[in-house]
């Protein structure tokens, strides 16, 4: 999995409740059998429409965001569906950084796994970022997972929350299943005890 | 002992290893897996060179977009890309070892209602899947949820996933239901009051008097909606209504060691003085048939209801809110049983059970519906073959209904059922995000009953009126 150590770039600013992955990444993009390729029909129906032409309103679609690497984003971002190719879309489209009030508990651990980093913040916070995200391509961000601190285009410091496990396999880049793998002894024990109290499972 | 929750109780019944930061490798019981989440976590297996850790506790069976028409066992008749991953379940189920139910079995159907069915699903489990809705199997005091990809590759080489506990939040429903009032007003109602984001962080427990006197087809349909509400899991404390529809069950425990399990599955409920971070509480009676009218499920509101406007509303909602009439094509002030549909969708894993057809059909009975378009897609063959036996296939067709084969379906329009542009739909499905039916489709989600009375009268109804 990629790194995640520091990073400054344009954040686009999506100042809407609840998107859910169903906007993230419509159905119909979830036929492939890959998890490459994705970031080309992220938030496909609000991005093109019927005939495949930007609409031009979308902040991804405008020169200033085209290049965005964080998304500053309403309340509950990831809502709905378990679906993993929300989270590939957005690290396709070249995202690896996510800001809101509240994210969707899988959609949350989805990120984690793909080296994207989810930020939890305050609403007044949240409020000043969106503000800073309007600002613009010369207004960049700078999120340090080291210190969990982003850092606004003015300087303006945010400190924020994130669990030490996510954050240690985040930064090293870290394979899950090898680190569960190692702990091979615990699970067998656990399964022999388990046999013993619970033999129908 | 310190009193538990029964969520407390199946955690610590399946910690397989606890780190010194409370990360917690949590052992699965039942894995289920569908075509459309796991040919990544497969393939991830393979470049690995990794085996299925526990392919006995692991069952497959592709529901998402197959269609639910006849013929559909001929990939031809799919579309090449659904083939491709109907296809690559086939053969990942067949290369490791794992339990199947291929589209030509007459068990196949939709994941959630295929394990409860046939016995996987059992009181005191941990369940998961790569579908949100695992939730479902919660009303049997199994502790299930979602899961991504990655972490479905995690379960598969493992058998455990890494975990943190969640906070405990009881919903109660106190007393009785009034006529006409269903397992989904119920879940709905509990949406509409604590929000789609109300329940991140928690695994919920519904009780109460009115949770009891539901079935389980009933509770299934309260908790598979806990998803909808944030909440990481829904559950149920298992009683004699759970044992009964257990035992039995293909793969249930038989004899002794079903009495040895049903002496652990008594104990399974929630101390009294147990601690909850979070209490809801809402009278049963006060409780009526619902619709939603808006995108988010927590649009929620009594049929007897008008449309709301978005100045009914405060912070970030005012435009959500706004946005939301502006995609379903509503104008507030207009009552919401003069609303007309086009199209009627009864099935998914919310409302696809024997029970939810046969209140469907109470209503339809001699009835002919006056929409463009009305469909039942039974939630398995099983349920399908059911409501044959039981004469309500005969009702929903001589109403006017489509009668199709097991599927998600219409539910997520993965499938060729998809709403069209503007295409209004009552629906007994759980979600209704854009798009979420077909591209610019409009949803209104409700309970199988009220989706039959709107067949009928062309109209979102009061279902109380026809009763
Ligand atoms: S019926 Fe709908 S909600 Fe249920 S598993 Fe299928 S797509 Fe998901």
């Amino acid at each position: 999995m990629d790194k995640f150590e520091t990073l400054t770039g344009i954040a686009a600013p999506m100042p809407l409740v609840n998107i859910d992955t169903d906007m993230i990444i419509p159905k119909q993009f979830l036929k492939t059998i890959k998890r490459s390729g994705l970031g080309a029909n992220l938030f496909d129906e609000m991005r093109f429409d019927r005939q495949g032409n930007e609409v031009p309103d979308f902040v991804l679609n405008q020169d200033a965001y085209r290049n965005a690497e964080i998304l500053v984003a309403g309340d509950n971002f990831g809502c709905g569906s378990s679906r993993e190719h929300a989270p590939w879309a957005i690290k396709d489209f070249g995202i690896r950084c996510v800001i809101s009030t509240s994210f969707a508990d899988i959609f949350y651990n989805n990120c984690f796994k793909n080296g994207i980093l989810p930020i939890a913040l305050p609403k007044e916070a949240v409020d000043v970022l969106m503000k800073d995200a309007e600002k613009g391509s010369n207004a960049r961000m700078t999120i340090d997972l080291e210190t969990q601190t982003v850092t606004s285009s003015d300087g303006e410091v945010f400190a924020f929350e994130v669990d030490s496990f996510k954050k240690h396999c985040l930064i090293e880049g870290l394979d899950d299943i090898g680190l569960t793998m190692a702990k091979a002894d615990s699970i067998k024990s656990f399964e022999e005890q388990a046999a013993q109290a619970r033999p129908w499972v | 002992m310190s009193p538990k929750t029964l969520y407390d109780k199946i955690w610590d019944a399946h910690v397989a290893h606890e780190a010194e930061d409370g990360t917690c490798l949590l052992y699965i019981d039942r894995h289920l897996v569908h075509e459309v989440t796991s040919p990544q976590a497969f393939e991830g297996l393979r470049m690995a060179g990794r085996a299925v850790h526990a392919p006995d506790k692991t069952i497959a069976v592709p529901d998402h977009n197959v269609p639910t028409t006849a013929g559909r066992e001929d990939p031809a008749n799919m579309t090449e890309d659904s083939a491709i991953q109907v296809a690559a379940l086939d053969k990942n189920a067949k290369d490791f070892g794992i339990h199947y139910y291929p589209v030509s079995d007459v068990r196949q159907g939709i994941v959630h209602i295929v394990g409860p069915e046939q016995g996987w699903t059992l009181p005191g489990m941990t369940v998961v899947c790569g579908d949100s809705h695992t939730a479902t199997h919660g009303a049997f005091g199994a502790l299930a949820h979602g899961i991504g990809t990655s972490e479905v590759e995690h379960v598969l080489a493992t058998q455990t996933l890494i975990q943190k506990k969640s906070k405990n939040m009881k919903v109660e429903i106190t007393g009785k239901l009034r006529p006409g009032v269903t397992a989904k007003d119920i879940t709905l109602s509990v949406i509409g009051k604590t929000g789609t984001a109300g329940g991140t962080g928690y695994v919920i427990e519904y009780c109460g008097e009115a949770i009891r006197d539901l079935s389980m087809e009933g509770r299934m349909t309260v908790c598979n909606m806990a998803i909808e509400g944030g909440a990481r899991a829904g559950l149920i404390a298992p009683d004699e209504k759970t044992f009964a529809y257990v035992q039995g069950r293909p793969h249930a425990p038989k004899g002794a060691q079903f009495e040895a399990a049903m002496a652990w599955w008594k104990t399974l409920y929630s101390d009294d003085d147990a601690h909850w971070d979070e209490v809801i509480t809402i009278k049963g009676e006060d409780i009526a048939p619902v619709v939603t009218w808006g995108t988010s499920p927590e649009d929620v509101l009594p049929i007897t209801a008008t449309v709301p406007s978005a100045d009914d509303f405060e912070g970030g909602k005012v435009g959500a809110a706004q946005r939301s009439l502006d995609y379903m094509g509503l104008t507030p002030g207009t009552p919401l049983s003069e609303i007309e549909i086009d199209t009627v969708f009864i099935g998914s894993c919310t409302n696809g059970r024997i029970e939810d057809l046969r209140a469907a059909a109470e209503i339809l009975k001699g009835k002919k519906v006056k929409v463009k378009r009305a469909m039942v897609v039974p939630g398995s063959g099983l349920v399908r073959a059911q409501a044959e036996e039981e004469g309500l296939a005969d009702i929903f067709k001589e109403a006017g209904f489509e009668w199709r084969l097991a599927g998600c379906s219409m539910c997520l329009a993965m499938n060729p059922d998809q709403l069209s542009e503007g295409e209004r739909c009552a629906s007994t499905s759980n979600r209704n995000f854009e798009g979420r039916q077909g591209y610019k489709g409009r949803t209104h989600l409700v309970s199988p009953g009220m989706a039959a009375a709107a067949a009928i009268t062309g109209k979102l109804t009061d279902v109380r009126e026809l009763m």
